[in-house]
């Protein structure tokens, strides 16, 4: 119990992941959140990557982490700017409103 | 080593407390505040372990530019008006008890591939890069990005010019009736189109017909 290894921060991870993924299934009014909880599921990745590469002493997990830093950051400043658009168009980000594709 | 599990304890729960309150909460403002709460622990525990400079570059970019980006379009949008209400069941409520079944199952499952987990024996043998504890974080990380993942480096460099032409793309509205400056009609200017020499005769002014 108090001694941090490996395994607690893969249960953190795991535990942020899923909160993630609740996000995306239960969200029924807003967009952005949905964006925000894109964002935790890739900080819980960070997160098992960063504590593999620091727990294992291989540098090359920080390595992939910068670059899923640069990928998160362009996804996110896309996403926004579609929702932008979107709501430029059609005057409304709802999810449950959006439903132009009749999925 | 209890100082350590204490200041785990406490950054990790302050990363799923405000976790939760991101899907949670009803306004989306107070969202991303607990988004940039959530980074800001994270990156505390990245500093912790020993990754200072993954740590300040979390800072920097999620909550220097991410988080900042969201709650601009957050406010330009005006949906402040627009409450995030799920758990209402008062049409078609059938998706949340199925989304929480696949939620918890995806979530037991990376319980179980925790627990049952093991290294490969010879996975320490065979490292690609070993960390140098004599040289600090930033450094040997810098010594292995400009060498052996140069490509990889100027490649997410060149993601991230791709979304910001993107984003100014698709953002990008043209407005009429506004007088702009057209660079291509000032450069082509020539001098025998903008300049007319004139003889002006005594007592008469030039009329000038434009």
């Amino acid at each position: 119990m108090f001694s941090i290894g490996l395994g607690h921060y893969l249960t953190l991870a795991a535990i942020i992941f899923t909160i993630g993924i609740v996000g995306i299934f239960l969200n029924r009014k807003n967009i952005i959140v949905i964006l925000m909880s894109i964002e935790l599921i890739l900080l819980a990745v960070n997160i098992n990557l960063v504590s593999f590469s620091i727990f294992i002493n291989d540098l090359s997990g920080q390595v992939f982490t910068l670059f899923i830093l640069t990928v998160a950051a362009a996804e996110a400043a896309i996403g926004l700017a579609i929702i932008v658009v979107y709501y430029r168009n059609s005057g409304t980000i709802r999810v449950e409103e959006i439903d132009k594709l009749k999925g | 080593m209890i100082a350590h599990a204490i200041v785990f304890y406490i950054f990790s729960l302050i990363a799923i407390i405000s976790a939760v309150m991101v899907t949670v909460s009803k306004n989306t403002v107070n969202s991303v505040f607990f988004l940039i709460l959530d980074f800001i622990s994270i990156s505390c525990l990245f500093i912790m372990i020993g990754a200072e400079f993954l740590g300040m570059i979390m800072l920097i970019v999620y909550v220097g530019a991410v988080a900042v980006l969201f709650l601009f379009v957050v406010m330009m949008l005006n949906v402040a008006e627009q409450k995030n209400e799920w758990f209402n069941a008062s049409k078609r409520s059938s998706h949340i008890p199925v989304g929480l079944l696949v939620s918890i199952i995806i979530f037991f499952e990376l319980i179980i591939v925790i627990g049952g987990w093991k290294y490969k024996p010879d996975l320490i043998d065979s490292l690609a890069i070993e960390i140098n504890t004599e040289l600090t974080n930033t450094q040997s990380l810098g010594s292995v990005i400009y060498t052996d993942y140069v490509h990889l480096f100027q490649i997410s460099g060149m993601i991230l010019l791709v979304a910001m032409i993107g984003a100014i793309v698709l953002t990008f509205r043209e407005r009429s009736g506004v007088k702009r400056q057209s660079y291509f009609k000032q450069i082509s200017r020539e001098r025998n189109e903008g300049i007319e020499l004139i003889e002006v005769e005594n007592n008469k002014g030039v009329k000038i017909d434009v």
